[in-house]
């Protein structure tokens, strides 16, 4: 069984790209043999910086010989049919046969694929995968027209029996496949040859090329874990930078340093973003002082001076690079201190928010506005928020967040308590963008809360007000995650108001849109796009979509915490045996009922009447709903859900009994009507926790 | 071969031109017309165009108004040199020719840590793109390296390789200097050495004080117009002169979009242009050179003839 080896040998390849470049050969090249007949062991697909390999064990030498019967006309039929049959065969006529066949004879064709040599098959597919290669962004070069990542230089495609190994012949744009590579590129320039995977990973070992990334991680981490322990240091996690690295180096070699004694004032954020961001270094900290006091760099080589001039360098660079973030975060400062926050913020009048929507001063207004009335709700004091309000977007006009963006809330929080607040406004400078998705934190802090609510119900009832909804896959004002946001924020601290009355409406205070008329539809629009963000966040909860739509149908479905808490109950409770029986009973007497509606053109519901009960389990119902319409009622008042379903629970077996035992439609109209009436009350008390009429199943 | 390390900037762009001549390039002068890179120079932008082959290499000097910091700055700079090398179609070598150039500025390849990082170029006032790397020598950028894919909404076929190294950056790095202000100009054993704020701190805070307070907004706002008129008269007019000699006017039409593009850089210094009125300014300058890379390619230095004949 021959191996396989295909390198294929590049300039610069973006570290980025580099981990699907790997599953993307591997598959197009393993389904392509596939497909044409042949089968393997084992496939591994590498990268490093400047290649991307496959090795594939355990070919088959060659395809299968495929032998097919075709029927054709019968031998009646008109010359041009068997014509036809010779050219779609290509066949001759002396080739076919003449059968038995139900109708008289058949001219059968026989025809045979023959097998094909297994390096035909991988040429073919070799060309196919690298002419359609989904690069996430490919190029030209020279006067070529084949499109690669970057410049493709050279390709090795060997197949390897016992006889010895075997170059593919393949011609790709005046690329011909070799069995040559090369080295580390500085290290040991020069092409050689290789006779296999297992001589080809050692040779390059030779040449300075750690072949597997997983590998280059793992030595880069202990590596750097061995240099910062020597120090009594620790290097800060960081897998996302750990793997792009690996992708910019064939020979790792790590190198530590110290950060300078002039910056080690700045905080953690700004050096570990200016030194992730701008040169790749992983943050060393110290564990007694939590203080991030070095770096760690990756060269791709060795040197003769172990790596001084490189370190050197490095640390010129930072040093450059922390002048510069020192320099925005004193002049900052000085500015908080001479003008206050709000001195910093009134900058904000000068950039354009949306050109709908106003400056980033009218949106900071909006929401501080917002806040005020907000705070009572979270338990803030209205001017507290009013004022983290005012001063939460600040920072976007700090040289620091110019010049680091995802620093913004983070610097908010610094300049705050650099102002002077110690009251939980520099905590809702940072924690007003969150929750930022899924997995991040809700704040509790009321200040933060307030001002976090605020915020985002600014951004959706604005982006509403001027009809820039997401579509589809597109959201380009983040609009899911604001809404997500304020449905984590509002039941993650039991936030009670009705969102759609208190809060949207009022929205037109702002003249961006007149809720009335035309407006009020709108309203209803964005309350349901909340509801269809509830019904996704409470489906990962494992509530189910029908579930919620049965308490959406609720009145004050506006008060998610409300709603939520409805939910929940109702789908506890129909988890129990009586729940489910019950929702049975619901529905046998709810179709009973509207059938009999319909055919009758009548309502039934007047007041039944327990003397036309006839049987004991007629009286029992009776009793029962009774009993449950006392307990119901209290507790919806009190929305304790819990209670009034446990109290509709209590209707199961009373309404079992009933269907057992009582017949509705009687033959006395008046015993009919009052079970119909009867049967409205089940409906009536049921519809009173939940539209039991919208649950499946 | 061994090489002295260089004594000042000005050895440090003469050793690049020597070594880019002795590769086969053009090396041609700056063009006299102010813009934000070297990129602008027609000898580039134009030229990245049609099929005929070029191989230049040049200083340019360029200037980006909102980055004059009066002369403080260590690096920042309104007024700045970039050396720039474009060869159509890019060689196979262009990655080795251009470590060449490292070593031949005195940069010894046993000792450093080149690394080419991603960087994909695009320059939405020219309507063109790139795909190529930023070069780092120990963690700094020292140069850009760019395989033009579009120039002027006009796919590059030849493609061309584009080296642009930032002097200032890359001779500070090799020569030790941390303020460009103290960076040797010229030998720093001539009998009068200069530094490079000898020549340049004064006008840096000149130029700053004007891009920043003075400039003449108003002034500024109709020459933007009248360039972006005059660009398109220019184009408007018929092919043939008065003689009958076709004469397709494309580098006189660029000029005006270099003006326009300029002028639009001073406007944005001067703080009036709003985030979104940005894009639109920036759409106003791609349209005309768009129009002007259409007219390049009909003329014969952009390839028009080749092109006739192939199909004729």
């Amino acid at each position: 069984m021959p191996d396989l080896l295909i390198e294929l040998f590049s300039e610069e390849i973006p570290a980025r790209m580099q981990a699907r470049a790997r599953e993307d050969l591997k598959k197009l090249v393993t389904d392509g043999l596939v497909e044409a007949g042949l089968t393997y062991r084992s496939a591994g697909a590498f990268s490093t910086p400047r290649r991307l390999t496959l090795t594939i064990e355990g070919l088959t030498p060659e395809s299968p010989t495929l032998r097919e019967e075709r029927k054709g006309p019968a031998a009646t039929a008109p010359a041009a049919a068997l014509v036809g049959f010779l050219r779609s065969t290509g066949l001759m006529r002396e080739q076919l046969e003449l059968r038995d066949d139900k109708k008289g004879q058949v001219w059968f064709a026989s025809i045979e694929r023959p097998g094909r040599p297994a390096s035909a098959i991988v040429a073919e597919v070799l060309e196919a995968t690298i002419r359609n290669f989904p690069w996430p962004k490919a190029m030209r070069w020279g006067s070529g027209s084949l499109r690669w990542v970057r410049p493709l230089h050279a390709i090795l495609c060997l197949m390897t029996t016992e006889a010895g190994a075997e170059v593919v012949p393949l011609t790709i744009e005046g690329i011909t496949a070799g069995d040559t590579t090369e080295g580390h590129r500085f290290m040991v320039p020069g092409r050689f040859a290789v006779s296999g995977f297992d001589d080809y990973r050692a040779k390059l070992r030779r040449a300075f090329v750690m072949l597997d990334a997983a590998e280059r991680e793992a030595v880069i981490w202990a590596q750097a874990g061995n240099l910062a322990f020597a120090q009594g240091l620790e290097v800060v996690p960081d897998a996302g930078l750990l793997a792009e690295v690996a992708g910019l180096v064939e020979w790792p070699v790590v190198l530590i340093g110290a950060i300078g004694e002039a910056f080690l004032g700045l905080p953690p954020e700004v050096l570990q973003t200016s030194m992730r961001a701008h040169q790749k270094f992983f943050s060393v900290k110290n564990p007694a002082t939590g203080r991030i006091e070095g770096f760690v760099t990756v060269a791709n080589r060795e040197t003769i001076d172990h790596g001084q001039t490189i370190l050197q360098g490095n640390q010129k660079v930072l040093s450059a690079r922390l002048s510069d973030a020192r320099f925005f975060w004193e002049n900052d400062l000085r500015r908080v201190k001479a003008e206050g926050l709000e001195g910093m913020a009134a900058g904000l009048a000068h950039v354009t928010f949306h050109n709908k929507l106003g400056s980033q001063l009218d949106r900071v207004k909006r929401i501080e506005a917002l806040a005020r009335e907000i705070a009572p709700l979270v338990g803030a004091a209205p001017d507290l928020a009013a004022e983290a309000a005012r001063v939460a977007k600040a920072d976007l006009q700090s040289a620091m967040v110019g010049e680091f963006p995802e620093l913004q809330g983070i610097m908010g929080r610094y300049y705050a308590e650099a102002a002077g607040h110690n009251d939980g406004v520099p905590e809702a400078c940072r924690e007003h963008y969150q929750p930022l998705g899924p997995g991040d934190a809700v704040p509790t802090a009321p200040v933060s809360v307030a001002v976090a609510l605020a915020d985002k119900i600014d951004t959706l009832c604005g982006f509403w007000a001027i009809d820039e909804k997401p579509t589809g896959s597109k959201d380009p004002f983040a609009l899911r995650r604001a809404a997500l946001g304020v449905i984590r924020l509002v039941l993650g601290n039991g936030v009670r108001f009705n969102l759609l009355d208190r809060i949207v409406l009022p929205f037109s205070r702002f003249n961006l849109i007149e809720w009335n008329g035309e407006g009020k539809s709108v309203a209803s629009d964005l309350l349901a796009f909340f509801h269809d963000r509830l019904k996704v966040f409470l489906r990962d909860q494992g509530i189910r979509h029908d579930v919620i739509d049965a308490c959406l149908a609720m009145p004050g479905n506006d008060d998610l915490t409300l709603l939520v808490k409805r939910a929940e109950a109702l789908a506890a409770f129909l988890k129990t045996d009586d729940g489910e029986n019950l929702l049975q009973g619901f529905k046998r007497a709810n179709n009973i009922l509207t059938q009999a509606e319909t055919k009758d053109g009548v309502e039934y519901s007047y007041g039944a009447d327990p003397k036309f009960a006839e049987t004991e389990a007629e009286r029992a119902l009776f009793a029962a709903l009774d009993a449950a319409e006392g307990a119901i009622s209290p507790a919806i008042e009190a929305e304790d859900f819990a209670a009034a379903m446990t109290a509709m629970a209590a209707l199961r077996a009373p309404i079992d009994a009933f269907f057992e035992a009582v017949q509705v439609n009687a033959e006395n109209p008046v015993i009919r009507r009052n079970r119909l009436n009867l049967l409205n009350r089940i409906r009536a008390i049921c519809l009173g926790v939940a539209d039991l009429g919208r649950i499946e199943g | 071969m061994t090489r002295s390390t260089p004594r000042s900037f000005q050895e440090i762009i003469l050793r690049l031109m020597s070594y880019w001549s002795a590769q086969g390039c053009a090396v041609l002068q700056p063009y006299d017309m102010e813009v934000g890179a070297g990129t602008f120079h027609p000898a580039t932008t134009l030229r990245a165009l049609g099929s005929r082959p070029w191989a230049a290499a040049y200083v340019q000097p360029s200037r980006r108004p909102t980055d004059g910091r009066y002369g403080e700055n260590p690096n920042r700079l309104q007024h700045y040199y970039q050396y720039q090398v474009l060869i159509k179609p890019s060689p196979p070598d262009l990655q080795a020719l251009y470590l060449g150039s490292l070593a031949a500025i005195g940069i010894d390849l046993g000792l450093h840590d080149i690394r080419f990082v991603e960087d994909d170029w695009e320059s939405p006032t020219l309507g063109a793109w790139g795909l190529g790397w930023e070069v780092w020598c120990d963690g700094m950028e020292v140069s850009q390296f760019t395989y033009f894919q579009q120039v002027g909404g006009h796919d590059c076929r030849p493609v061309a390789g584009e080296l642009t190294y930032g002097l200032e950056r890359l001779a500070m790095y090799v020569l030790g200097i941390d303020h460009v202000m103290d960076m040797p100009f010229n030998d720093p054993s001539a009998p009068i050495p200069l530094k490079y704020g000898d020549v340049f701190r004064q006008t840096e805070q000149e130029y700053s004080r004007w891009n920043f307070d003075q400039a003449d907004t108003d002034m500024l706002l109709q020459h933007f117009r009248d360039a972006e008129a005059e660009c398109a008269r220019i184009l408007a007019a018929p092919a043939e002169d008065k003689a009958g000699r076709r004469i397709v006017m494309a580098h006189p039409a660029y000029d005006q979009c270099i003006k326009a593009s300029h002028l639009f850089n001073l406007l944005d210094a001067r703080g009036v242009i709003s985030v979104t009125e940005r894009q639109a300014y920036i759409g106003r300058v791609r349209a005309l050179a768009k129009a002007c890379a259409d007219a390049f390619v009909t003329t014969e230095a952009g390839g028009a003839a080749e092109a006739e004949a192939a199909h004729g």
